[in-house]
């Protein structure tokens, strides 16, 4: 099995699908000859010609709408989003038109397709180009909102998302986008939606998180391993809809729940996991549930955000005021 | 200095106010007069499907209601102009096309009375629901008409919007795409002077809607949108040009809404009686029933005849309205999802 990035994991799931199916088709802004800024989508135009791999003119709400009626055909568009900061214009398109088109014909019309984005900061990069409003989405009843946070979840997440009949919002954490290599089978096998993934087991703190900030998580719990202090760590992967089930049998035996996310802390998916649990752990909760996330700032430009992201240290402090209090 | 581009934009009119040709020659169409009463026929369907919906409305027995009064030529047009396989994709006042496209009459009633079954189209699985957001379903049809030519089918989509809407990005982004990959897409703007409160003169500079469509690449036109005869005509040509491949056309369609902008609204707050009074005389019903009625092709009795026929039409479609088995509370979860994930069980069965 080859090694591979999550970005080369994302190019292999286009190729596996385009493949396969006939109706997938790749569009947006510079996803053809240039193979996607960061070159996710690179090799696809040789392969399968400018008929299924459209370089889009440049309009985000167009790319939506496009893909909202070539969807309504049958055709399953996966169209790309150069970066989260930039989704904005096609809001009025996903949320009025592609989250409730099956809903508002009765299943007569649907949107089997995908809007996929780069989220989240750690790269330098310009203003714009770092955010992680994926919260925005998840409110946003008869969408999906899903991030990998390795290669592997990558490649069978996103098979799922383009063979899932809904919409579904891919947002690829790019900070680590060439990260992590990973052995990814390419053999065509999804990832199930709508699904945690436990990446750890552990008794006595269970930490969840997705996306990039998975990765800094991990890294706190090995340091905790070393202490003696077993934590568990779930991988949300699918935001929206909600897999609260396994995290509340998780903090049901754990007792403690820390969330680590990357978005601003106010409104965010945090928030939600923290009512949710609330509501169905009271009784097993031994100490405050905390959130380690970005501030409620405006993402700040890349020479201070690696302070805004949720780092090692500010995860175990996390974790120890929750053991501590307990 | 070196002239780069220039352009001209030809308005049509081919039955003027008065009802009388303003040429000599009418397109094949138009010579046949049973053709002509089709065309009579559909106005005044849309005309009383209206009449009834306002009613309905001020009577309690439906919620808001955006009147297409006035306008009824340009759907009717559009009707005539596209076949069964191509894909309407409708604003909010193209009744005529509707209807004659498959919409049922109770679905009209259903929508607007707050019933989503309304957009089912039982007899037209192809065509759009409704779009209430300005200019977006634009983009839709972009997006069928890039299926129908990746995938070398044979039929054209038409799209409407109301002079509002070419004040939107979306508007402008759809021709762009529309004109750049040479879709297979008309575009027909209802520019009936009025977008809720706001005139014409103060949404845009241009002395027509049509050139729009110069910058993105191909041509616009203006017809006088209260004379079916050349609404059908015009809309028939730009839809055989976008099948044999020679791309999108917009045409906009000049009229006046004699209407208020739905039931919510008093449009005597803004339009001008006179201006009002003058468009009335310029009403598209009208003018082709005087047509008709010099031809000797329509009398008093066909008129009553034909407003019984709809009357029992309508009498029907609100009986089927109204008696419609109201929807499941759990309705509201239906066709959330293809599949309705396990995290909305709980709350579904809240209401089960």
């Amino acid at each position: 099995m080859p090694e591979i990035t999550l970005v080369e994991a994302v190019n292999q799931a286009l190729h596996y699908e385009m493949r396969h199916d006939d109706d997938v088709v790749v569009m947006g802004e510079d996803v053809a000859l240039n193979g996607g800024v960061f070159r996710a989508t690179v090799g696809l135009l040789e392969q399968f010609g400018e008929q299924r791999v459209l370089d889009t003119p440049l309009a985000e709400s167009m790319i939506a709408g496009l893909a909202i009626g070539m969807g309504t055909q049958g055709l399953k568009p996966v169209a790309e989003f150069q970066f989260m900061g930039f989704i904005y214009p096609a809001i009025n398109q996903i949320i009025n038109h592609a989250a409730r088109m099956r809903n508002r014909t009765r299943g007569r019309l649907t949107c089997p397709l995908v809007f996929r984005a780069p989220c989240g900061g750690g790269i330098r990069a310009p203003e714009h180009h770092s955010e992680s409003t994926e919260a925005l989405f998840a409110h946003i009843p008869g969408l999906r909102v899903v991030i990998p946070s390795s290669p592997t979840r990558a490649y069978g997440l996103l098979l799922a998302a383009i063979r899932d009949p809904d919409p579904v919002i891919f947002l690829e954490p790019k900070r680590i986008y060439r990260l992590i290599k990973h052995d990814v089978m390419d053999n065509g096998e999804a990832l199930p939606l709508d699904t945690c993934f436990i990446l750890r087991e552990g008794t006595d703190i269970t930490l969840v998180s997705w996306g990039a900030s998975v990765h800094e998580t991990m890294q706190a719990a090995d340091q905790l391993a070393t202490q003696g202090i077993h934590a568990e760590v779930i991988d949300v992967a699918t935001v929206k809809p909600l897999d609260i089930d396994t995290i509340s049998k998780s903090v049901a035996k754990t007792g403690r729940l820390v969330i680590v996310h990357e978005a601003a802390r106010s409104g965010g998916i945090g928030a939600e996991i923290a009512a949710e649990i609330a509501e169905r752990n009271l009784m097993d909760i031994l100490a405050p549930i905390q959130r380690v996330t970005g501030f409620d700032t405006i993402m700040p430009y890349f020479q201070l955000e690696q302070h805004y992201i949720p780092s090692v240290d500010r995860i175990l402090q996390a974790v120890h005021q929750t053991l501590e209090s307990s | 200095m070196t002239t780069l581009a220039e352009f001209s934009i030809d308005s049509h009119q081919l039955l003027d106010e008065h009802g009388q040709p303003t040429q000599e020659t009418w397109p094949a169409f138009a010579n046949d007069v049973e053709q002509l009463r089709h065309l009579y026929r559909l106005m005044m369907l849309n005309r009383l499907v209206d009449k009834k919906a306002v009613a309905l409305q001020r009577t309690g027995k439906m919620g808001t209601y955006p009147s297409s009064f006035g306008q009824e030529a340009i759907a009717t047009g559009i009707a005539f102009a596209m076949q069964e396989e191509d894909v309407f994709v409708p604003f909010y006042r193209d009744y005529a096309a509707m209807l004659h496209r498959g919409m049922r009459i109770e679905e009209i009633y259903s929508y607007w009375g707050g019933d989503e079954r309304g957009s089912c189209f039982v007899n037209n699985p192809r065509d759009f629901p409704f779009s209430v957001p300005i200019a977006s379903q634009l983009l839709h049809a972009t997006g069928v008409a890039t299926a129908f030519k990746l995938r070398q089918q044979p039929h054209v989509v038409v799209a409407t919007c109301g002079d509002g809407g070419t004040s939107e990005g979306d508007f402008y982004e759809a021709l762009n795409v529309a004109g750049t990959w040479q879709l297979p897409i008309v575009f027909v703007v209802n520019n009936n002077q009025w977008a809720i409160s706001v005139p014409l003169s103060k949404q845009t500079q241009c002395q027509t809607l049509a050139q729009k469509a110069i910058a993105a690449g191909f041509s616009g036109v203006q017809v006088d949108g209260c004379d079916v005869i050349a609404m059908q005509m015009i809309t028939e040509q730009a839809v055989t040009r976008a099948r044999s491949g020679q791309g999108p056309t917009l045409i906009e369609a000049v009229c006046y809404r004699l209407c208020d902008h739905t039931t919510a609204d008093d449009a005597t707050r803004y339009q001008p009686s006179i201006e009002v009074e003058a468009a009335m005389a310029k009403e598209p019903i009208r003018r082709l029933r005087t047509y008709l009625t010099q031809q000797g092709a329509w009398d008093d009795q066909q008129e009553q005849a034909l407003s019984q026929d709809i009357e029992q039409q309508i009498t029907q479609a609100v009986d089927n309205y109204t008696h419609q088995a109201r929807q499941p509370l759990t309705a509201m979860f239906d066709y959330l999802y293809a599949e309705l994930p396990h995290s909305l069980i709980a709350q579904r069965e809240q209401v089960a």
